[in-house]
């Protein structure tokens, strides 16, 4: 489904909270806090995703001076089961709350509906999150973290990270131009340790059906940002697209900026925190310093769980896809 | 696109696993791990112990010592290039059974620890013993004739 906005609602500011890994990498200096500590303080890793991201709801507020009474809705969600880590974090905030999860395309997910809401009048604030991290993540769908195993070429790695927007009608930059909601794709993958190319054909169908909804090419934007392929999902992503005659060389990818070469993480990063702290961290900011005008932002996530792919069943994927610009479109 | 097609191509775009660099890995840490139980086993029978008794203390420690690296958190990182050589050894079975006690410890000694700490090793052992059963079957028919 294609939106476009009637008043595009602004992202009016934005904050990022990142743990020890992605700390030491290449885009640390972009973040609102690195944690040294990936239990931040507490003493489960669950506790430690629910106050990563109060964190990272305070470090928004602060910034536009906003208390908690001043927050009409919120939404946003995680990868725990449940989604308990944003539930829990909403235990002291008391904002109205819709949990959503898409995987790790919850960021885009949410700042889409939280922009319907906004753009419909319903309120003139919402903030979207997403957030994800190695350690919830990988005791629920892989192996024990003392466990010794090795991970294969294709394997991406967790972001323990949180991002999240503030969306609000009236704005000065970063506008929110348009959306595109992507269907549910599955072309076969079972294999869990290779999840950019299980979500790379449902990033390429979400761009071919936006781009040919928005009557745009690929190179009418400055970027073109994907969430988690990583490198084996970017490449099939370009080459799903070539074939359709969509040449991507505007194409950045949050799963491959996060960590450097020397962090060894195979294929790149994943998550719902990957494209989120990302989004927020690195791109957002270059709307205000005028360094980006026109961007496509697509999340992408892989819809499974432990039982199902022990199961045998294949990965079904989706992506959705958000437009943001410097500038309000005027009406033709 | 359909399904086999993209099969094709994901497999023309994943890098496979480093085939010979892994086996040398797997081979010169796995065989320092038996190395160690060597030693060890040597060392027992200096202290006088009999042959059946020294492998078995050789076993033990190599379980101690595993379980230590595991909790101290170097396991993984070990078996992080060493793959199949830190996983076939006893420590590997080790740290199979200590890595999740460990881990859900968070959910408390008899629902987290207790319950989850054999969710790695449990076939291992599930198995094992079916197969030591048909083969004391077949071991125990054959001596009939």
């Amino acid at each position: 489904m294609y939106i476009k906005y009637k008043n595009s609602p602004s992202i009016t500011a934005w904050a990022s909270v990142v743990g020890k890994k992605e700390s030491e990498g290449p885009l640390a200096h972009l973040f609102d806090e690195c944690s040294e500590d990936d239990y931040f303080s507490k003493d489960t890793w669950e506790k430690a995703e629910t106050e990563m991201q109060t964190r990272c709801i305070n470090h928004l507020l602060h910034k536009k001076g906003l208390s908690v009474n001043d927050i009409n809705l919120f939404m946003g969600g995680d990868l725990c089961n449940q989604i308990t880590s944003t539930a829990f974090s909403m235990r002291d905030f008391g904002f109205p709350f819709l949990g959503l999860y898409n995987a790790c395309s919850t960021m885009a997910e949410s700042m889409i509906i939280a922009s319907c809401m906004v753009d419909a009048g319903y309120t003139d604030n919402a903030i979207a999150l997403a957030s994800s991290h190695f350690c919830t993540a990988e005791r629920q769908y892989r192996t024990p973290l003392d466990y010794g195993g090795k991970r294969t070429p294709t394997a991406q790695w967790t972001v323990t990270g949180c991002g999240s927007v503030l969306v609000q009608s009236m704005g000065k930059t970063s506008f929110i131009n348009s959306a595109q909601i992507g269907a549910v794709v599955d072309l076969g993958v079972t294999d869990t340790n290779n999840m950019g190319a299980a979500m790379a054909p449902a990033a390429a169908d979400t761009i071919k059906k936006y781009l040919k909804n928005s009557n745009t090419k690929a190179s009418d934007y400055d970027l073109i940002i994907t969430g988690d392929l990583g490198e084996v999902g970017s490449a099939l992503l370009k080459d799903l697209l070539l074939k359709e005659n969509i040449v991507l060389d505007n194409h950045i990818d949050c799963g491959m900026v996060i960590y450097d070469e020397e962090q060894k993480v195979q294929s790149g990063a994943s998550g719902c925190g990957c494209s989120a702290s990302v989004i927020a961290a690195k791109f957002l900011p270059e709307f205000e310093k005028e360094k980006l005008n026109n961007i496509l932002f697509i999340a992408t996530g892989a819809l499974l769980s432990p039982a199902t792919s022990m199961q045998g069943e294949s990965i079904p994927c989706i992506a959705h896809l958000v437009n943001i610009r410097s500038k309000k479109e005027t009406k033709k | 696109m359909d399904k086999k097609n993209y099969a094709e191509m994901v497999k023309r775009y994943s890098p496979n696993s480093k085939i010979f660099s892994n086996c040398l890995w797997a081979f010169f840490v796995g065989g320092t791990i038996c190395l160690i139980g060597q030693i060890l086993t040597t060392l027992y029978m200096k202290m006088h112990f009999t042959i059946s008794d020294a492998r078995l203390m050789t076993s033990v420690s190599l379980v101690g010592l595993s379980a230590i690296f595991t909790a101290l958190g170097w396991y993984h990182k070990i078996a992080k290039r060493a793959g199949a050589g830190t996983l076939v050894p006893i420590t590997g079975f080790a740290n199979a059974v200590v890595s999740p006690a460990i881990e859900f410890k968070s959910e408390g000694y008899i629902t987290g620890v207790a319950s989850k700490m054999f969710i790695i090793a449990g076939p291992v052992i599930v198995y094992g013993t079916l197969a030591s059963v048909i083969y004391g079957v077949i071991y125990w028919m054959s001596r009939r004739f």
